[in-house]
């Protein structure tokens, strides 16, 4: 039993970190987007 | 099909999945309530099978097409495959222990297994050690095409070769076969790995088609700031 606990638990977690690792990439996209936003705003002035 | 549908579509699926293995499966026989592990075991791997053969699809097409957005398919595709590889070997050894005493053997089919894992491994470092765009691609099309090789030699291992891992409990010839309601489940969680994966395909796709519009950008920032 603690096995097929382990078991299942263990996928949860393997795909919850892969999950939020696909968030955090997603945010960066999102940070450098804005930076480079403020950039070209900046060359535009 | 639209993201969110899928998404609601993989939840529901997922649930009924854990409903049929925990609730309406029988228990095996020989082995107990352990042998429960197999269903997310089987249907990782078949995912993960799938993933590797959308790996070499897209990777021919890349090659003789030359459309980033196959390339694009292809990676992502390697790197959720890797998940459900991960998830398969782990789930295996959490079931190997209690069943056959050790937690990993050197046989045919887990070693053929283990070549594949890493190869996934091997294709993910060439993409980020490879800094061409262009270069990239074309190198990790045919390390894709060359790392399916693999497939066949895993599906074969037990059937030609005696190995500690089991012989096919489906399509295995006479005396292979499950009850029923095993094969229903079975089933289900097959359809929601399924789902799980394409979901998270197309979510890996959207970030990394995003990823090289900034970097496309970056490099045009760079320039014109240069200049």
């Amino acid at each position: 039993m603690n096995y097929l606990f382990a078991s299942y638990t263990l996928v949860w977690l393997l795909l919850f970190a892969y999950v939020m690792s696909i968030a955090r990439r997603q945010k960066k996209v999102q940070d450098d987007l804005s930076q480079i936003q403020e950039w070209m705003d900046r060359q535009k002035k | 099909m639209n993201r969110n549908l899928l998404a609601w579509a993989t939840c529901a699926t997922m649930l009924l999945s854990l409903y049929l293995i925990f609730i309406y499966a029988p228990t095996e026989a020989t082995m107990g309530d352990v042998q429960r592990i197999f269903y997310f075991h089987f249907a990782s791997h078949w995912v993960n099978f799938l993933a590797i053969f959308c790996v070499f699809i897209y990777s021919v097409r890349f090659l003789i097409q030359r459309e980033k957005n196959l390339d694009v398919k292809a990676s992502s595709a390697a790197e959720v495959g890797l998940v459900f590889a991960t998830i398969g070997l782990l789930t295996g050894m959490l079931w190997a222990k209690p069943v056959w005493g050790i937690w990993w053997t050197w046989d045919y089919r887990l070693t053929s297994f283990f070549v594949l894992w890493l190869i996934y491994w091997g294709y993910l470092m060439l993409r980020r050690l490879v800094e061409s765009p262009e270069q990239r691609a074309r190198l990790s099309a045919v390390f894709g095409i060359l790392g399916a090789v693999d497939v066949p030699i895993i599906y074969v291992s037990n059937r030609v070769w005696r190995t500690q891992h089991p012989q096919p409990v489906i399509g295995g010839g006479e005396g292979s076969g499950l009850d029923p309601r095993m094969g229903w489940t079975l089933v289900v969680s097959f359809l929601a790995f399924t789902l799980l994966f394409f979901y998270l395909w197309k979510l890996r796709q959207d970030l990394e088609s995003a990823q090289e519009s900034v970097e496309s950008l970056q490099r045009q920032a760079q320039v014109k700031g240069v200049a």
